[in-house]
């Protein structure tokens, strides 16, 4: 059983699929935002195969073994975050006190991936590209772990399911948390590089940066992993900020579809309505404003935990 | 006046409720100005050879052959797709009005020769 | 070599280029220090190849000197040489021709708005103003025939007319983009992240804009008050009312402002065209043979001025002919303009003079004042290619191929 969860669903090949759902409308939503017509549905499976099929190139210089690991090790690590999310019901498969915090490591992974990635394959934009990964992480991290962090304070429990729960029993206390839902969304623009905080990847100026040297099969893999993470990260804020269940399996199952791809319209809104803004100006943005409004959040959510009890 | 992220946002949420602006195009319909600057048409009939359309031809892409005989002439034209700009001159030039533009532009081939084409 | 320091190639293949070129940019950091400017992959020997065909087929030749601003160009050549041969065109040419040059520059800006927004990250403003811009260029072809080389010039006035139905057609396009523009100056003022990335970068002061010759929207958002329309009218400029809008950001931000406005007074221009066009012939007869003189050409195109200089020998071909693109005229701030911006503004401080390659790229061979003419073979072109990167910082004889 527990095979069939990692392997299938909900694991490697459920994510994998919903991911290329979610790619799909995350382009038809952006296309049609800007009135165009947009991909076919198949679009994002046919990038994928295409991609497959592609020649892998190894830069000379390049460090072989971390060059072919690092895609893989994306990929594994937001697959294997995945498992600890609730995704019916209240509880996730495999449920421990401080799943939330595993989650949020796992998340980190990928994105030192594609620093390494860039840095190991030693050419000039790819370096860039991943100093630029690392500086926008070091901008982002903080206040998208505080604004995750403070619903559990509330909740007294470092445990995803455990929140839920929490939650679920109290359901008005989530309005509470809506700037820390606002400071989680904005965040995540950045954890998933997406405009305009898709500074690492600035197909503009440095063409796709840390990802320049990267072709086919590992390309596709790489591509795999941050589809996946749009699925793991819509998924969790669902799971944290938007706690409504029926109590019948199905139709929780049915519910998180429709949450994640309500925040997945979010994000495409997000996308398509700024311009992508310089990497000191994103520093400031994430220190000046997003963090103070997170470290506000964490004091409320102190004071009112105090009232509560 | 006052500055905000995402002004775009109204606008861009109608277009979502707007027929898109950009067809389908092999399936859409594309709408062709009945006076677009398309592929050349030839009648010969009126053709007396004097070679004008050739003369002014800024891409050498014209070619009016004489397939009769010196007495009787039957003139035949011969266009090279790739070469031609779609300028229209050789219509201007024409003095009996044997050359006209049609608003057919789907005109990509497979094959470099197809593009060479008696008209 | 300061270690601090890399250096990296923007080109000649790069997504932010439309065109080849090479940009050698030397970071410390993301701030450029040093800017090398590389233009010269483009050269199509546009000028040589005039010479060597007649002025009909020239003409044609002329219009494809640039993509966007065809029309100016051959503008600028049919008058050089109806000067030559001493015609004067009709006063409704002259108006048709006011009418395309116009509808060219909304088209022009609005492309130019679109490829700003794609410089930086801002595809859905790419998408809209493309889309308006679809509306003009279907009203070219609708004059013209073809949507971008509309070839509606020839010599002594031009080849189509403005059919009644056309103008009720223009109107309503106008009346469209009038809309669409509010909202693009609205949008312009009034979006943080468009004034976070625009303003402050690519600074271009009004002194500096004068020294180095900066022309059209580049130089007028510097506070230059400079537009041939007004300086010195051709065609039926005399009669319209235009208005020369300058601004004094002296950057991208000023550039940008420039330009949406430019489309305002572009759209007042067409209306008043079409509300005064005489009626009349659209076209006198022509020499084909141009009598001997040279003569000097400008226009207005919407990236600045262009000029062209025809030498004519009494033949049906020109004795020489010299094309000046208004890019190449804004080519030579840019190295001043990048230096001390970030990486990140290089692309959008290139986009922002609306830079087109292929018009400016011209060859001139230096001798050596004793007629010695110079051949080099490929050994010796190599080696000079070679030594020239690596002034550069980039050592290509050392360039290792993956094998398979």
């Amino acid at each position: 059983m527990a095979f069939f969860n990692i392997l299938i669903f909900p694991g490697f090949v459920f994510l994998g699929a919903y991911a290329l759902v979610l790619a799909f409308l995350d382009r038809k939503l952006y296309a049609r935002l800007q009135n165009r017509q947009g991909p076919p549905w198949f679009q994002p499976l046919a990038d994928f195969l295409k991609l497959l099929g592609k020649e892998t190139v190894i830069p000379v210089d390049a460090d072989k073994k971390m060059f072919v690991f690092l895609p893989v090790l994306a990929l594994a690590a937001v697959t294997t975050s995945y498992l600890y999310i609730p995704l019916w019901g209240t509880s996730s498969l495999y449920p421990f006190e401080g799943d939330l915090i595993v989650i949020l490591y796992l998340l980190t992974l990928p994105t030192l991936c594609f620093f390494l990635g860039g840095w190991y394959s030693t050419s000039v934009y790819a370096t860039l590209g991943s100093v630029r990964v690392l500086t926008q992480l070091f901008s982002y991290e903080v206040p998208l772990f505080m604004a995750l962090l403070t619903p559990a304070l509330l909740a007294g429990t470092w445990s995803l399911s455990g929140i839920t729960q929490y939650y679920a029993a109290h359901p008005l206390y989530i309005l509470i948390n809506i700037p820390a839902l606002i400071v989680a969304v904005i965040s995540c623009q950045g954890k998933l590089e997406r405009v305009p905080f898709d500074l690492p990847e600035a197909e503009t100026e440095i063409v796709s940066g840390a990802f320049v040297e990267y072709s086919g099969r590992l390309y596709a893999i790489f591509r795999m992993a941050i589809d996946s993470e749009l699925v793991v990260v819509c998924s969790l804020i669902a799971a944290v900020f938007l706690p409504f269940y029926t109590g019948v399996a199905i139709a929780d199952f049915g519910l998180y579809l429709v949450k994640t791809i309500a925040i997945l319209f979010i994000f495409a809104l997000f996308r398509s309505v700024m311009a992508r803004i310089r990497i000191e100006q994103m520093v400031a943005f994430c220190w000046k404003i997003l963090t103070p409004l997170a470290l506000i959040q964490l004091i409320v959510n102190l004071v009112l935990k105090g009232v509560l009890a | 006046m006052k500055k905000r992220p995402g002004v775009v946002a109204g606008y861009a949420m109608k277009q979502l409720f707007r027929k898109p602006a950009t067809i389908k195009y092999p399936q859409g319909d594309l709408v062709i100005e009945h006076n677009y600057r398309g592929k050349l048409s030839y009648n010969p009939a009126n053709c007396i050879g004097c070679n004008l359309c050739v003369r002014d031809c800024p891409a050498d892409a014209l070619e009016i052959i004489n397939v009769g005989t010196k007495e009787n002439k039957a003139f035949e034209c011969h266009l090279s797709l790739g070469h031609c700009v779609f300028c229209g001159q050789c219509v201007d030039s024409c003095k009996k009005g044997c050359l006209a533009l049609t608003p057919n532009i789907e005109l990509a081939g497979l094959k470099k020769a197809d593009f060479k084409m008696k008209l | 070599m300061n270690s601090k320091r890399i250096t990296i190639p923007m080109g000649p293949q790069h997504p932010s280029l439309k065109e080849p070129s090479c940009f050698t940019i030397t970071l410390e950091g993301e701030k450029v220090v040093n800017a090398v400017v590389g233009v010269g992959y483009n050269h199509r020997g546009l000028e040589k190849a005039s010479e060597m065909r007649t002025y009909i087929q020239d003409l044609y030749i002329i219009e494809r000197v640039c993509g966007i601003c065809s029309h100016t160009h051959s503008t600028a050549f049919c008058q050089a040489i109806e000067e030559l041969a001493g015609v004067v065109i009709p006063p409704r040419a002259a108006y048709i021709r006011v009418i395309m040059a116009e509808l060219e520059r909304l088209h022009s800006h609005l492309l130019w708005l679109g490829i700003a927004g794609h410089e930086i990250g801002f595809d859905t403003l790419l998408m809209y103003s493309w889309r308006d811009r679809e509306q003009v260029l279907d009203i070219l072809a609708m004059l013209g025939g073809n949507r971008v080389n509309y070839g509606i010039n020839t010599l002594g006035g031009v080849r189509r007319d403005l059919e009644p139905h056309m103008v009720d057609d223009i109107r309503q396009v106008l009346n469209y983009l009038e809309e669409q523009d509010k909202y693009y100056i609205d949008l312009a003022l009034r979006e943080t992240t468009l004034a976070a990335r625009l303003g402050g970068v690519g600074r271009l002061s009004h002194e500096d804009a004068i020294k180095y010759g900066a022309v059209g929207p580049v130089a007028r958002s510097s506070g230059v008050h400079t537009d041939t329309r007004v300086d010195e009218p051709y065609a039926a400029y005399s009669e319209m009312p235009v208005n020369v809008i300058t601004d004094n950001h002296c950057d991208v931000f000023g550039r940008t402002v420039v330009r949406v406005l430019e489309i305002m007074d572009s759209i007042g221009i067409i209306r008043y065209a079409l509300e005064n066009i005489p009626d009349g012939e659209i076209k006198v007869n022509m020499p084909r043979k141009i009598p001997a003189g040279e003569m000097l050409s400008r226009t207005e195109a919407p990236r600045g001025e262009d000029v062209h200089y025809v030498r004519s020998n009494g033949t049906d071909k020109p004795d020489r002919v010299r094309v000046r693109a208004a890019s190449e005229a804004n080519w030579h701030g840019m190295a001043h303009m990048l230096e001390g911006d970030y990486l990140a503004d290089v692309p959008i401080i290139i986009a922002a003079i609306d830079p087109c390659y292929s018009c400016t790229d011209r060859a001139f061979v230096l001798s050596d004042g004793n007629g010695g003419e110079q051949v080099w073979d490929w050994q010796r072109l190599r080696q000079y290619s070679l030594d020239f990167y690596r002034k550069r910082g980039v050592d290509a004889s050392k360039l290792k191929i993956a094998k398979q």
